[in-house]
């Protein structure tokens, strides 16, 4: 360790070359981070600003002409509210179903002397290589009766083969004696899973809770290929998608008749951009104040996955 | 000493219960301990073959003249009418070479960034400031592709884009430029769109790797005065050679996978030519004209294709005596 410390006083800066470098990478990450983050602060600013203002342009990362009216007018359409709620309804059933699924099947996996643990897991994991493809997906949803039902954000995606591994190799590393001293106490399976497992597994089961979580807010793909007949079931991303397309079909976002901003717009106190950012703040702004929290977990566990996957 | 006493260990079992028959007794009797084990996995195990394999059973419908009002052991096998159409449909090319053309961008574009990123924040020293860094540059990859497709069709566009805003104020432009309706620009759009989301998220691979590099390499770098530079030449990338060749087999498999959403999101009437991809065409001709056959040979072609690039590149792997996927 002391020899360590001793390099590091001169393990920098041994030329003028290293201060050349050092003044690139520096500048280069700040450039990096405007890159990253201006986008998303810009549509924030324009969804802050008046909409008919922001016309004029001019606005970066600030409201010129402060106001709350682009998020009163979306939370002021019942079809915005009830996607609003679909949308938190399939992530909170959706991460629940699915980490407490993946979390017992990766369990009993997990167990050495477990008779068919290798059958479980190739039959899990060889699903990794193939997918039977979007139309033999649909037809089976139709045959199921899932179409136009809520059921199915949850049900085809109950359990993720990746994260099913990176649980497995964390329960994997929970040391043996822990089950062995619960079963002299007369611990059953199932009641070792719910007493030791689960508590021990909160790490990694943040960590996948995150990746589900994000996941099911984000989706918006099935909504269209399942649901797009049934508004009552639509989601947030949906939504934004929509109005997204109608700009894109048009290619300008001005000329552009949105049926959405039009609805009321008698005072004309909304325009389609100014809806559309303020539609990806609400959609984007969830996600994006939960991550940061979790980070130490989520790097941990995709290496996890990533090493003995 | 160990070997001899496991020796007479097994000795004893082998006489007494390792039989043929004995031993499914056995197994039956452990099969019968760990019922909770059983229970907690056997009802996942019908979801998967119901949700994963049975639509495997739906590829038959690429050889048929399926009708979607006739039950499924109705429908007429036509044998491979529709991988004729599909090799005969000059759209199905264009579609394939806007998969392959963007795949590729986003393949090696995809590499080198993430690589390059890592290395370079590898070298940054200020703790706090490195993780702020990675912090922020992991947002994009956490937002929805509707998002994401919202905000750059927004800093792309005419009026108020601040890539126009930026290129007219240096004076690279003489007039703002309509990015989404060139259509043969659209193939770097979008690897340029896949980078900004994911190029953060992919660097925390490498990044995990270079921690597992052997501090006493770089202590020996600097006794012979290596410069910054030469130490990420010659240890730092050298070292995650194993990990980017695993990672390059994985990401071969997926050569015919471009994105769907980016895609379709970023897509318009003007730069469709180049935009449509396999994903789309499937959707177009499954969903929208309900030719259930022919989309689904298409989704055929892609996963034999995938299967045939993963399995090359492991092979060549082999070949050169490289890590390999399996």
């Amino acid at each position: 360790m002391g020899k360590k410390r001793l390099f590091k006083a001169t393990r920098y800066h041994s030329g003028p070359g290293d201060y050349i470098f050092d003044v690139f990478n520096y500048t280069f990450m700040v450039f990096l981070c405007v890159v990253m983050l201006y986008p998303f602060l810009n549509q924030m600013a324009v969804s802050l600003n008046d909409a008919n203002d922001s016309i004029k342009g001019g606005i970066f990362l600030w409201p010129r002409e402060f106001t709350w009216a682009n998020y009163q007018h979306v939370f002021g359409e019942a079809s915005i509210i009830q996607s609003f709620v679909i949308s938190v309804l399939r992530t909170l059933i959706g991460t629940l179903t699915s980490v407490l699924g993946t979390a017992m099947v990766a369990y009993t996996i997990s167990r050495k002397d477990f008779v068919f643990k290798k059958f479980v897991t190739i039959a899990f994991v060889l699903t990794m290589y193939f997918n039977g493809g979007l139309i033999p997906n649909y037809l089976l949803i139709k045959e199921l009766n899932l179409l136009d039902s809520f059921w199915v954000y949850i049900l085809p995606g109950i359990i993720g083969v990746f994260n099913l591994i990176v649980i497995r190799s964390f329960i994997e590393g929970i040391p043996e004696s822990l089950f062995e001293s619960a079963k002299i106490d007369g611990a059953g399976d199932f009641t070792i899973f719910i007493k030791i497992v689960l508590p021990l597994s909160m790490p990694v089961l943040a960590t996948v809770s995150l990746f589900v979580a994000v996941y099911q807010w984000n989706s918006w793909f099935d909504v269209f290929l399942y649901n797009s007949s049934v508004p009552e079931l639509s989601t947030l991303q949906y939504e934004l998608m929509k109005i997204l397309q109608n700009s894109n079909a048009s290619m300008s976002g001005k000329t552009a008749a949105d049926a959405f901003a039009s609805s009321n717009s008698s005072a004309n106190s909304v325009t389609p951009t100014s809806i559309r950012a303020t539609m990806t703040i609400i959609a984007s702004l969830p996600i994006i104040m939960v991550y940061p929290f979790l980070q130490k977990y989520f790097v941990k566990g995709l290496t996890l996955g990533g090493v003995k996957g | 000493m160990q070997m001899e006493s496991r020796v007479t260990e097994e000795g004893i079992d082998t006489s007494i219960l390792v039989q043929p028959k004995k031993s499914k007794e056995i197994f039956i009797k452990k099969m019968m301990t760990q019922k909770a084990l059983i229970a907690m996995s056997f009802p996942f195990l019908i979801w998967l073959f119901i949700f994963k394999y049975i639509p495997l059973w739906g590829w038959s419908i690429a050889f048929q003249d399926f009708k979607p009002a006739k039950s499924l052991l109705d429908q007429e096998w036509i044998g491979l009418e529709h991988f004729k159409f599909l090799f005969t449909d000059p759209n199905f090319y264009r579609v394939l070479r806007n998969t392959l053309g963007m795949s590729t961008i986003n393949l090696v574009l995809g590499f080198v960034t993430a690589i390059g990123l890592a290395l370079l924040l590898n070298e940054i020293r200020h703790a706090k400031f490195k993780k702020l860094v990675q912090t922020i540059s992991y947002m994009p990859h956490f937002i929805s592709w509707v998002v994401a497709a919202s905000i750059i069709s927004y800093s792309l566009s005419l009026d108020n884009g601040i890539v126009n805003i930026v290129l007219l104020k240096l004076g690279i432009v003489d007039e703002p430029i309509l990015w989404l309706g060139k259509e043969t620009w659209f193939w770097g759009i979008n690897g340029v769109s896949d980078i900004w989301k994911n190029v953060g998220w992919n660097t925390i691979i490498y990044l995990a790797a270079i921690t597992m590099i052997d501090p006493e390499q770089y202590e020996a770098a600097d006794i012979d005065g290596a410069t910054r530079l030469q130490r990420i030449r010659y240890i730092t990338l050298p070292s995650l050679k194993p990990t980017i060749i695993i990672l390059m087999i994985m990401n071969l498999g997926y050569i015919l996978e471009s994105g769907f959403e980016a895609q379709y999101l970023l897509g318009n009437p003007l730069n469709l030519a180049y935009s449509e991809n396999l994903d789309i065409y499937v959707l177009k001709y499954g969903i929208s004209l309900g030719n259930f056959s022919l989309a689904t040979a298409a989704g055929i072609f892609k996963t034999v294709v995938s299967f045939i690039f993963l399995f090359t590149a492991n092979h060549i792997a082999k070949r050169f005596d490289q890590p390999r996927l399996f």
